[in-house]
């Protein structure tokens, strides 16, 4: 088993996807189950898409490492991108937005940090210097 | 982004033929919707048999599309594959559309 493996991709929409599908195969090559390998390619998503849209400006988007650590019963992943601070210097803990009214006020967004939260075991932010780094831990099924 | 339509009785099956609705995605996604749903019945399901992964962006774009049906319209989901469902339990939005497990035996049921 491989003991650390990192990836990157410029922080734009279409190389993240890209980036997403490198670490998938690496999980898969790993035999990570479907289920846990699903749980880790959403979370990172949100996160990595939470650094394309608010860390980075678009018309200037920066480098964003990925560094995979795969352990026995545990999955760890850390992101890593020299754009603008997380608010207040953490994750967010945003509750998931409200669904329960009329259509018309149905919320189209919002999703993002409440979903990582529920994927991850372990969630920790730190500013570096001028680099955010956010790492997420999963729990995953043995193998 | 593409979806291929067919009408079975008053009913009509939007099929997304990707298999992400990701970010990357979402507003070309949001635009085949909407097109595909402009005429036609006013019951529509959209079967994602083959969208193996849908982020909030993709997910917010689904809603759009709905709320975009307007009152008296119909927006249902069919085949979500255990990711898509993963994120549609996540977010509670498994409570807010209908989701049929097999487009297949809607289409028996509507044109029987």
């Amino acid at each position: 088993m491989k003991a650390e493996v990192t990836f990157t991709c410029d922080a734009t929409a279409l190389d993240v996807r890209r980036m997403l599908a490198e670490l998938q195969e690496c999980l898969a090559v790993e035999t990570i189950a479907d289920d846990d390998r699903g749980t880790v390619d959403i979370a990172l998503a949100e996160a990595l898409n939470n650094i394309v849209e608010h860390a980075y400006h678009p018309d200037t988007p920066g480098t964003i490492t990925l560094t995979l650590w795969i352990g026995p019963t545990r999955v760890s992943c850390e992101l890593r991108d020299k754009g603008v601070a997380l608010p207040g210097l953490e994750p967010p803990h945003a509750a998931a937005p409200d669904v329960t009214g009329p259509r018309e006020t149905l919320p189209e967004g919002g999703f993002g940090w409440s979903i990582i939260h529920a994927l991850t075991a372990r969630l920790c932010y730190l500013r570096d210097g001028a680099e955010n780094r956010l790492i997420l831990d999963f729990d995953i099924a043995s193998s | 982004m593409e979806l291929s339509t067919t009408r079975h009785g008053d009913m009509a099956i939007a099929t997304v033929i990707a298999t992400r609705i990701d970010a990357a995605a979402a507003i070309a996604f949001k635009d085949a919707v909407r097109a595909a749903v402009a005429d036609g019945p006013d019951h529509v399901v959209l079967d994602l048999r083959q969208v193996t992964f849908v982020d909030s962006s993709g997910l917010g774009a689904i809603v759009a599309a709905m709320k975009g049906m307007g009152a008296g319209r119909r927006l249902d989901l069919a085949g979500l594959t255990p990711d898509v469902a993963k994120v549609f339990r996540l977010t509670r939005m498994d409570k807010v559309f209908v989701i049929h497990d097999d487009p297949d035996r809607l289409i028996a049921r509507a044109t029987g």
